[in-house]
């Protein structure tokens, strides 16, 4: 009987003991994986030696089945590449559609695009604070805590596109109907409970001194890494580097909104949950300023009428990032003619994110591998597209 | 005084049995309710409401998962080694049953009463520990064993500070019995404290007591070898149906064998505060009242707290707990030999204890305000 298929024996010097590198299969279900992600790690005793990434267990061939799509119709399987923030997908795709097009769109739907993404971030960061909890080992507690407000606001998704997780209401040129009539009280509502929410997650994670010490200086990670490994989002703001496509490149209607863009300083996992913290109540004021906005337009057009019924793209290439709720976002689109792209492809923020978890992880101590691999916040639909 | 003397003047062994079998029993169905409690209580923690549909309120959910857990089927891996495998749950619940045999529920009340029963209990409770090991290293799973292995490194550091700190309150059961002598009587200690219970006398005791004890129950923060998002379950990953629930059954049988102990030896058990000679069904009531608040703060606690990291679980035991308990210990020590009044006993364990909640909050500051969450709770925060 030996459960040590690839065994690795370390004599040591003096005593003649001897020590065996273990290697642990993390996933494909485990708790901590979020979705189907599955990493080897090599461990001696408690210390990670080397992690393994295996990806691909969620690969559903998103870019090909695009292509066999027409264009609003293949906007569903953007949907369900950040399953936590449809929406922010459905932006992305949208403008990339557009951009192929020169399609343009009415002002009105814009604010609401931005007002939906907004949450979207907010629902999506949500799902990371009460699942992280889970990952440092707070017993589901922060996990339903994350669900109460995630409910809500899925809710009023509901009411607004009819669905809850995939929404698909953006459409190339706007956005498929207008809010529903009560939309102002319900959404100055929701603000009012997730910001309640950001609250309690404060004082049931942040102001744990449990927590703090689990999280605080783990896998410090510097600008200049952060930057080589490719990383973007609140990962790479929680280093201190400045960057934020809404800011630095903004699309749609964010030049007009104001917010700041909250950044950490050491990079490590905890600054990387303060961003994150951070972000989410800036978002509740992007969309207070959004239904402000919205309220001088109502009645205007949210979907350009002159679109014909099947959107044909003559040709034209282009590359649209967004600032996802993960990181850069990003569409490459070429267009040869019909009603079809001709190639899309994904620049996924998850995707990139991931490859760093090596170099984090090694080092650490198990429980810190699980909780590296939490705060990186992947979604594997993203991943595995 | 009803349970002092063989029942009904019957040979030794047989009231013995009998004894045990009545305390099983109990315990049984008070593993079943605390089950169903835990949940209730941690789905309340969760904005939930828990286990609703089985019979009113859910209340036949514990019965049904035992039905359930029974009829399932015993799988035993490939990998495993057969004996160690299926011996290792009864050889961790064997010990826990055995603690419970000295427990005096109220006066004279239990299946035994020892002379030695403070010693007794950690004599045969540190046995659980080969039970475990036995089934993280019979399940041939490395979850197992990991798990395994981090409950004999955490059993190793907590049942230091855990006997210290109750030889404090033996050091002064010895000014209370009048002889200078202590006593390890668990019945003694509790009718000792008719006046007032040692929590007041040995408040620095009681908290290194009731961390220590969590760690031996392996609950949050010290669940480290069961780590639900890290070795999903650890040491009885493997296990299934009936040896599974042997697992579970001794889990919340410890939690309820310490309760009921801490009680005993810190709250006063069946003596305080209606002393020895209230009517046995008060006392009973006592204990089990005291006990009950002890495991819903276990649970209160189970629900809100992260897990601690290994190495911070051992720096914790080693370089806090186990000083703070000899310091008690030497304190005590000092302050018996001279005779001094026992309210400088009590002062000097409350700065103590003052010390270590100090220890433990001192880093809570990245909360509201001064965190990043504070900075940016309005607009212009950053200058872009």
């Amino acid at each position: 009987m030996s459960i040590w298929p690839e065994e690795r024996v370390h004599a040591l010097a003096d005593d003649g003991f001897e020590t065996v590198d273990m290697t642990i299969n993390v996933g494909p279900q485990h708790p901590a994986t979020h979705g189907v992600f599955r990493m080897v790690l090599t461990v001696d005793g408690e210390k990670v030696v080397d992690c393994e990434p295996y990806i691909g267990y969620l690969h559903r061939g998103l870019e090909k089945l695009t292509e066999n799509h027409d264009y609003r119709q293949a906007m569903g399987w953007w949907d369900r590449t950040d399953y936590l923030a449809g929406m922010a997908c459905e932006m992305a795709y949208c403008m990339a559609v557009e951009k192929l097009g020169n399609i343009s769109v009415p002002l009105r739907a814009e604010y609401i695009r931005v007002m939906m993404v907004e949450l979207s971030r907010i629902l999506s960061h949500f799902m990371f604070f009460g699942a992280f909890g889970a990952d440092v080992g707070s017993f589901g507690t922060s996990f339903i805590y994350g669900w109460r407000e995630r409910e809500r606001i899925y809710d009023f998704f509901e009411e607004v596109a009819g669905d809850r997780m995939f929404p698909t209401y953006f459409r190339p040129g706007g956005v498929q109907m207008d809010l529903p009539e009560n939309y102002q009280d319900r959404v100055r509502w929701l603000l009012g409970s997730i910001r309640q929410g950001l609250e309690d997650f404060d004082g049931l994670l942040v102001g744990n001194e449990i927590f703090v010490e689990r999280c605080r200086g783990l896998s410090p990670v510097t600008p200049e890494q952060a930057i080589a490994w490719g990383l973007t989002g609140p990962c790479l703001r929680a280093t201190g580097f400045k960057f934020d496509l809404r800011k630095d490149e903004p699309y749609s209607v964010y030049p007009n909104l104001k917010f700041d863009i909250p950044t950490g300083a050491n990079g490590d996992v905890f600054d990387r949950f303060m961003v994150r913290m951070a972000e989410a109540w800036q978002s509740t004021l992007i969309v207070e300023q959004c239904l402000d906005a919205l309220s001088q337009m109502e009645g205007e057009l949210v979907l350009n009428p002159d679109l014909p019924k099947t959107l044909r793209i003559d040709s034209g290439e282009c590359y649209v990032r967004t600032e996802g709720t993960k990181g850069e976002y990003g569409v490459y689109a070429l267009a040869k003619g019909g009603n079809k792209p001709y190639r899309m492809k994904l620049r996924s923020p998850s995707f990139c994110n991931l490859s760093a978890l090596r170099e984090m992880v090694i080092g650490t101590y198990v429980a810190d591998a699980i909780i590296i691999l939490g705060s990186l916040d992947i979604v594997l639909g993203e991943v595995d597209k | 005084m009803l349970f002092a003397d063989p029942l009904f003047g019957l040979p030794t062994w047989i009231d013995a049995i009998i004894r045990i079998v009545i305390v099983v029993l109990v315990m049984t169905v008070f593993v079943i309710y605390s089950t169903y409690g835990e949940r209730k209580l941690v789905a309340r923690f969760q904005q939930r409401l828990g286990p609703m549909r089985t019979g009113p309120w859910g209340l036949w959910q514990g019965f049904a998962d035992a039905i359930k857990l029974v009829g399932k089927e015993d799988i035993r891996p490939k990998n495993a080694d057969r004996w160690v495998f299926e011996l290792a749950p009864y050889a961790t619940f064997i010990p826990v049953l055995l603690t419970l045999m000295v427990l005096p529920f109220a006066e004279n009340w239990g299946v035994r009463n020892l002379a030695l029963g403070v010693f007794f209990v950690f004599a045969v409770l540190g046995l659980n520990i080969v039970g475990i090991l036995m089934a993280g290293l019979g399940s041939g799973n490395k979850y197992a064993l990991l798990g395994a292995v981090r409950a004999a490194a955490q059993m190793i550091s907590y049942e230091i500070p855990l006997v210290v700190s109750l030889l404090c309150v033996v050091m002064i059961t010895g000014a209370d019995t009048g002889n200078g002598v202590g006593t390890l009587n668990l019945n003694t200690i509790a009718a000792l404290q008719e006046d007032r219970p040692y929590i007041l006398l040995q408040p620095l005791a009681f908290l290194i007591f009731f961390t220590a004890m969590l760690s031996e129950l392996h609950r949050a923060p010290f669940d480290i070898p069961v780590a639900e998002s890290e070795i999903v379950g650890g040491y009885f990953v493997e296990y299934s149906g009936i040896r599974w629930s042997m697992f579970q059954l001794t889990e919340y049988a410890s939690m309820w064998g310490f309760a009921v102990f801490g009680s005993v030896v810190f709250l006063g058990g069946w003596a305080w505060p209606f002393g020895v000679d209230s009517h046995w069904a008060l006392q009973l009531a006592t204990t089990f009242t005291k006990a009950l608040a002890i495991v819903i703060v276990i649970i209160w606690i189970r629900t809100t707290v992260p897990r601690l990291r290994i190495d911070q679980l051992m720096n914790f035991s080693w370089k806090v707990l186990l000083e703070l308990s000899f310091l008690q210990l030497i304190v005590n020590g000092i302050i018996l030999y001279y005779d001094w009044p026992q309210e400088i006993l009590a002062l000097t364990s409350a700065v103590g204890a003052g010390f270590l909640i100090f220890l433990i909050i001192r880093h809570a500051s990245a909360r509201s305000t001064k965190g990043l969450l504070g900075t940016y709770r309005t607009l212009g925060a950053s200058s872009s």
